[in-house]
């Protein structure tokens, strides 16, 4: 432990990927024998499901936050969409509210509350106030933090016990990651969008086929989305099994996050998009993996089974157990069927829907509420379907109604709510009844997620949209000619 | 956390073998949002029973505990940990470990250590011969000793230095903390800060 080490890890001189930069450039202290490296970690978000404990590590150990001005909280899993001035019913849920305001209080870490304007999903809330930029390392405890590597940010969930070694340190013990490039090239049919991109990634690599890689998108389909879309994209990368995914920072990149109130100014701002203009992967760089896919070839998508890896287009029929060679995924494919009450052969399109939840973290944002509403406005929703349309923040609440957005959803007979996680896990008031069936633009369809027997089916917000209008899965295309593709 | 050398304390014999992190503490209490004050969720079902070991008078302020082969399999938990380091137990010996169980164990402070099923039975016992009788565990000779009965037992290298310097992960990082804080200070500034916060819009 006593031999001198140079104070600035040296950097390999090669063709290095987009992950590899940000990695280096995060050294603290390189591992020796097989050991982890030290990682410095720029933003740690917190939120009431995963820090209590955290929190009571720390007090028990006597240790400060070691870095406030790189932390902040919100509250988003347990929080209700609904009477938000009202004392959160659900006990649990309230304790562990009560509990983040109180550790938030006592350590003194910034913290956005149920009724404030930056309140709202963590995955929503980093982007929306620039906090989330390229070339940085934000870790969470939360799975979906892999959302931020849409900025070209090396973003993955932790545990709890590592959310408390971050509060004390600032820094995470880490081995390098492998690296996969998944390019998608070509041009994206009109109504195709980031959430079928990735969608038929999964279903090509599979649940498990990112385990243990930092996923990186290129190539022409995902230089064209815009931000939101991106985040859509990196969002699912851990549905993939890999813990991040990533998307080199551009134009497009720089153009959302100027002006935002914890971006860059100034000579800071211009040399921060100097070094972010250095990241993208060196011509040569080696990638562990590498998966194509034709952009050109891809349709709206929807999820069949149980989890985000059982998905077909949605033109498509419900596959039967037989068309699976693989005996797990044949026995896997039975039991989804069976649980999600559907026969095989059947018309993706003639499924019939009780429910269409419009939001999550991976699409919740302004964008994403303007393409839901792009399609129904001035519609109004299949008999009998509920339709319940969340934003990802407060303030994309805010901005959604500053547009208008909030009269066409009622006006479509979509209950408006405020910010949340919501229907996306089954942890708040916002769930399905057993048996119900339901279009989701979220990220997860596993058995009971969104309420105990509750069915899921993924797809995007302009297949939620058309879903919700016909009451029985659908694109935009099954539509009348009038509403087609309005802006979407 | 505490350094741990030598600790003598009364031994009790868990005489159970696949004892699951279930077990040792079942799932109702992991809603609590506290890191420490599990004693009472402890091995919670079986102490229903005032048959069970440490409803015995003798046992009831054990610290060391001998247990049947494979303790700690099952949900890959810290919560089982934290029940029996809150018990008030500071080593558990058991011929075969859960590697996460291990693993999160050395992390807390909680010696586990590996020792023959010959000398399980022997301690045992001599446990049950004279109950609420004390151990010494010795961590630098890796070796429990019970009146005239001594056993050697095994601990990764590693986990024994960690335990023997009272480091936890957090402290071991901090062993770099001249290293981090000069990372720090050449932290470029435009990386961002949360703090403090700027002006927000309004809308
Ligand atoms: S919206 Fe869903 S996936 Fe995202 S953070 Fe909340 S619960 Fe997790």
């Amino acid at each position: 432990m006593s031999t001198p080490v140079p104070d600035v890890p040296a950097i390999p001189d090669r063709p290095r990927t987009l992950a590899e930069k940000v990695w280096d450039d995060h050294l603290v202290v390189k591992g020796e024998d097989g050991q982890p490296d030290l990682i410095y970690i720029d933003l740690h978000l917190v939120h009431e499901v995963t820090s209590p404990q955290a929190f009571d590590g720390l007090r028990a150990e006597g240790r400060p936050v070691r870095r406030l001005d790189l932390t902040i909280a919100t509250e988003d899993h347990n929080t209700p969409t609904l009477d938000i001035d009202k004392p959160i019913a659900d006990l649990t849920s309230r304790t562990q509210i009560e509990t983040l305001r109180r550790n938030a209080a006592e350590f003194g870490v910034r913290l956005h509350s149920l009724g404030d304007a930056e309140q709202g999903i963590v995955h929503v809330v980093g982007p929306q106030l620039g906090l989330t930029m390229p070339g940085i390392t934000v870790v969470c405890g939360d799975s979906h933090t892999s959302t931020h590597g849409a900025f070209g940010a090396m973003a993955f969930g932790i545990g709890t016990s590592e959310v408390e070694h971050v509060l004390a340190t600032q820094t995470l013990p880490l081995k390098p990651f492998k690296t996969m490039a998944i390019t998608v090239d070509g041009e994206l049919k009109p109504g195709v969008t980031a959430k079928d991109v990735i969608l038929a990634v999964i279903a090509k690599i599979g649940t498990n086929g990112g385990q243990g890689y930092l996923l990186e998108y290129r190539g022409s389909a995902i230089r064209s989305l815009s931000m939101e879309g991106r985040m859509t994209m990196c969002n699912m990368s851990i549905e993939a099994g890999a813990r991040a995914g990533m998307v080199a920072p551009d134009e497009t990149t720089f153009a959302y996050l100027k002006g935002r109130p914890h971006a860059p100014q100034g000579s800071d701002w211009d040399e921060a998009v100097a070094y972010w203009r250095t990241l993208p992967s060196d011509e040569g760089a080696v990638y562990d993996a590498e998966v194509y896919l034709d952009a050109a070839e891809l349709e709206p998508f929807v999820t069949w089974g149980t989890n985000p890896g059982q998905g077909v287009s949605l033109s498509d029929v419900v596959p039967s157990p037989d068309d699976f060679d693989d005996p797990n995924d044949r026995a896997a494919a039975e039991r989804a069927l069976q649980y999600m009450d559907l026969e095989p052969g059947t018309r993706l399109k003639d499924v019939p829907v009780d429910a269409v939840f419009m939001g999550s973290c991976t699409n919740s944002r302004i964008e994403d509420l303007r393409a839901f509403a792009s399609i129904v406005r001035g519609r109004t929703k299949a008999e009998g379907v509920r339709v319940m349309v969340v934003p990802g923040s407060a303030r994309v609440r805010l901005e959604a109604e500053a547009e208008g957005l909030d009269k066409v959803f009622e006006e479509f007979g979509a209950e408006w709510r405020f910010a949340g996680c919501s229907m996306c896990l089954g942890m708040n008031p916002d769930q399905l009844a057993p048996g119900e069936r339901c279009a989701s633009t979220s990220n997860r369809n596993f058995e009971g997620r969104q309420g105990k027997g509750g069915r899921t089916h993924l797809v995007s917000p302009l297949v939620a949209a058309a879903t919700a209008i016909r009451g029985t899965l659908s694109s935009p295309s099954d539509l009348e000619p009038a509403t087609v593709g309005v802006e979407a | 956390m505490d350094a741990f050398t030598t600790h003598t304390g009364v031994a009790a014999p868990l005489k159970r073998s696949a004892v699951d992190t279930d077990q040792i503490i079942p799932a109702v209490y992991l809603k609590r949002v506290t890191k420490t004050g599990f004693e009472d969720a402890l091995f919670s079902s079986w102490r229903q029973d005032p048959e069970f070991v440490l409803n015995q008078e003798p046992y009831r302020a054990s610290s060391i505990l001998v247990a049947g082969p494979d303790f700690g399999t099952g949900s890959s938990r810290e919560h089982a940990v934290w029940a029996l380091r809150d018990y008030g137990f500071r080593v558990v010996l058991s011929p075969r470990f859960a590697d996460i169980f291990r693993g999160n164990a050395g992390k807390q402070g909680l010696l586990t250590g590996v020792i023959s099923e010959a000398d399980v039975e022997r301690l045992w016992a001599a446990i049950e011969a004279q109950p609420g009788v004390e151990m010494t565990v010795d961590l630098s000779a890796r070796t429990a000793t019970l009146g005239d009965i001594r056993v050697p037992f095994d601990i990764d290298d590693y986990t024994r230095w960690r335990l023997l310097e009272g480091l936890d992960d957090i402290g071991l990082t901090l062993r770099s903390e001249d290293r981090i804080a000069a990372y720090e200070a050449r932290r470029e500034s435009w990386r961002p800060r949360t703090l403090p916060v700027p002006p927000l819009p309004t809308l």
